[in-house]
């Protein structure tokens, strides 16, 4: 047969003899994405417009080049995005041609199946929403891009985690993971959450995103912006409120080290503009990258324990 | 040492680290806990506001200084308990290596986890108490670790510090278990002890003074040092591919690409190379391996690749393609070794399924012919079941032909799992061949 010469959009032209943590992580990422088309029916990517995200988007086009992927997207959107997510997740959408599901907590609150939290937060929200659209399209793996190295709960995940029919995940009933056979197997009704970015860690992520030129959302490098400092992080005022009393707004240069709920996602001070730049200030931080501007991390030592139980990621 | 965890070093030096997966056995008494967060600690893969929780919640117990093992232990009933009841995965880097590893705790009801932590793993620290020295649990761990084909070993001698003679017990402690892993077939250079003190940091990262009598490594430079290799013993087979995927744009500006996709799981594979699509026995030629970072000449184990053959041949998910000259036989009917991890126990007869690398068949268990004793290390001959976290010898029958190579030769190609048909739980690991009897069992092995 004639082989297809072609210029690949990703195009690194790496030698073979090469194979350092980037490249054993990226491969190990691309056999899971590809088991999971080898062995289920409907797999989803769950997709934000936020960092990790992009790397899992990316990471699965380049499992199925140069075919068109094979999954769709979902987002479940809690309405204090900020607009830039938004825009960037639709322009990724359109550029790769891919299909959107959106499940709006907006939605849910505005017909009453969802009632706002007195703290505003929105974020625990989104677990309805997004276990009513995996049963409505009936997905039966949804790839998230969580990380082990993420948070204390999350250590304990498996890269293909079983959720019941609730979405529950109980860690003394995870099946046990060897060699790199993952089973997928599940009852209907159940489905499963993988998580093909379990093995990289914060540094690892922005090392492959620099060696690759991922292009995230703008929000990743510094820009100029009105913000407001609440408990050390800087915030973007909005739909979610502040700035309240005392918090002035002031125009900083600043960037997300992290995109989430604009209540509880904060920003920091920065000057770096570019990939190379939010390296190496990575790099040299002396924050992880929750602790430094995710409010609902800090709320308890299980939080995240409590909230995976209940469906959560 | 020369230990710069520069981290800006790490991000932007001319140096690519490799990463080697490790993993940890031993209990909690032992203070595994506290040795995995001082190698976090010490790397400087912890940062500041994980410390500070760890000093929040040190204080909050009225301790003195941090309890490190606070940076590990998760899930709130293990906080509670002070126990660890699952594997979890833990990521550090030095500027020569980065490490995933896997903890697993010790206690014999979670035999589980340590055959799944260590399925993976490279290298695998034992941890024992300086003042208990080698004790039954560190023999059963050894046997497993041996059983599993894991490389190299690290035996950590914890709490060297509170010795009443630490020289004359690690003298001691170092005879017993070389005597015990060259038994179970590892070879001296693939086994080292180390006397450190977890809590206070002693020959982790930094080499101890209250140990003149251990003139070798430490912890961290050995782990960064060890060759990354996956087999214990130096008898590789050549290439074997399992299919994952078949890659068919059919698009406009592909109409005719067809690739199959997957990880190459031992040797190598190149342009050029005669290979046989098996079980079907089929040949053709590599015409080209693909990658969406452009073509390759070769890949070796571990790359995600896409293989572009000669000739139109029929090859499906589940297939593999293996070099000529060096192609396993198709099984149907074979011996294998197995650790239960189903509740209820495992009888000859049981229906179950079977994966082998990308391939999920249904098998049949036909006769259980000896236990593994964890106890005192003997088999056992004709046992009626294997219960939960036991070890046996079975025979297999599966209703299509496997790619299989022994687990001695291969364990990516030599590993399966056995599934629960009805629940789709994993039910057993299992490693094709007779891996228990290369164990060399006997009253023998323990040292008096």
């Amino acid at each position: 047969m004639s082989i297809d010469t072609h210029i690949s959009p990703f195009g690194l032209d790496k030698t073979e003899g090469e194979f350092d943590t980037l490249d054993a992580l990226e491969s190990e990422s691309i056999h899971i994405f590809r088991e999971v088309a080898g062995e289920f029916e409907r797999p989803v990517i769950l997709f934000s417009g936020g960092k990790d995200s992009t790397l899992l988007l990316h990471l699965a086009l380049k499992a199925f080049w140069p075919a068109p992927l094979p999954f769709s997207l979902l987002h479940v959107d809690t309405g204090h995005n900020l607009p830039e997510i938004i825009e960037f997740r639709d322009e990724i959408v359109a550029r790769h041609n891919l299909r959107l599901h959106v499940a709006s907590v907006e939605e849910y609150l505005a017909d009453g199946r969802l009632t706002e939290r007195p703290d505003g937060i929105r974020n625990p929200l989104q677990t309805i929403p997004l276990l009513d659209a995996i049963t409505e399209n009936r997905f039966d793996a949804v790839f998230g891009g969580a990380r082990r190295d993420e948070e204390r709960a999350r250590a304990k995940e498996r890269v293909f985690s079983l959720r019941n029919a609730f979405g529950q995940w109980d860690p003394k009933r995870q099946r046990p993971e060897l060699w790199n056979l993952y089973n997928g197997r599940h009852a209907p009704g159940e489905h499963v959450r993988v998580f093909p970015l379990s093995n990289w860690t914060e540094l690892d992520v922005w090392r492959y995103i620099a060696r690759e030129q991922v292009l995230l959302a703008p929000l990743y490098y510094a820009h100029e912006r009105e913000v407001f400092s609440r408990d050390g992080m800087w915030m973007t005022p909005g739909p979610w409120g502040g700035p309240r009393e005392g918090e002035a707004l002031e125009t900083r240069s600043v960037r997300y080290r992290t995109v989430g709920d604009g209540s509880t996602t904060g920003a920091v001070l920065s000057d770096a503009a570019d990939n190379e730049a939010v390296l190496a200030e990575v790099a040299t931080s002396r924050l992880t990258e929750r602790g430094a501007t995710r409010g609902d991390d800090r709320v308890s030592e299980a939080a995240m324990e409590d909230r995976k139980r209940e469906g959560y990621f | 040492m020369t230990q710069s965890t520069s981290t800006a070093n790490l991000a932007n030096g001319p140096h690519h680290p490799d990463l080697l997966r490790i993993a940890t056995a031993g209990s909690v008494d032992d203070g595994k806990s506290t040795l995995v967060g001082r190698l976090l600690y010490d790397t400087k893969s912890v940062l500041a506001d994980q410390i500070d929780a760890v000093n929040r919640a040190s204080q909050a117990r009225g301790l003195d200084g941090p309890d490190l093992s606070l940076l590990v232990d998760g899930l709130r009933a293990e906080r509670e308990q002070g126990i660890t009841i699952d594997v979890a995965y833990r990521y550090f880097a030095t500027a020569n290596r980065s490490f995933v590893l896997a903890d697993t705790p010790g206690h014999v009801q979670y035999t589980r986890n340590t055959v799944s932590g260590a399925s993976t793993a490279q290298l695998v620290i034992l941890l024992v108490d300086a003042r208990n020295g080698v004790v039954a649990q560190t023999r059963r761990h050894a046997a497993v670790m041996a059983l599993l084909g894991v490389p190299q070993l690290v035996l950590a001698v914890n709490k060297i510090d509170l010795a009443d003679d630490p020289q004359g017990q690690f003298a001691q402690i170092t005879a017993d278990f070389a005597e015990l892993t060259r038994s179970l077939g590892w070879t001296d250079e693939q086994v080292l002890a180390i006397p450190v003190s977890a809590l206070h940091g002693d020959n982790v990262a930094t080499r101890s003074e209250r140990t003149p009598y251990y003139d070798g490594p430490t912890l961290i430079e050995h782990l960064e040092t060890v060759p990354n290799v996956h087999e214990r013993a130096g008898d590789p087979v050549g290439l074997r591919f399992p299919v994952q995927y078949v890659i068919r744009p059919r698009t406009a500006e592909f109409p005719d690409y067809r690739g199959y996709a997957g990880q190459v799981a031992t040797g190598t594979v190149a342009v050029g190379d005669e290979v046989v699509i098996l079980p079907s026995g089929t040949r053709t030629t590599i015409e080209a391996i693909d990658t969406a970072d452009g073509q390759l000449p070769a890949a070796h184990a571990g790359r995600s690749v896409t293989l572009l053959l000669a000739d139109d041949v029929d090859v499906s998910r589940g297939d593999v393609i293996a070099a000529v000259g060096d192609a396993p036989e198709p099984i149907q009917q074979f011996t294998a070794t197995v650790c239960w991890l189903g509740d209820k126990a495992l009888r000859p007869g049981a229906r179950l399924l079977l994966k082998h690398g990308t391939r999920t068949t249904q098998a049949i268990v036909g006769s259980i012919d000896v236990r593994f004793d964890e106890q005192d290390l003997t088999l056992i001959e004709s046992p009626e079941a294997l219960e939960l976290n036991e070890i046996g010898r079975i025979s297999v029958q599966t209703a299509e032909p496997i790619v299989a190579d022994d687990y001695s030769h291969s364990r990516e190609s030599g590993s399966f799992l056995l599934i629960d048909p009805a629940g789709g739980n994993t039910l057993a690991a299992g490693l094709v061949g007779d891996a228990l009897d290369q164990l060399h069992l006997t009253p023998s092995t323990v040292p008096a």
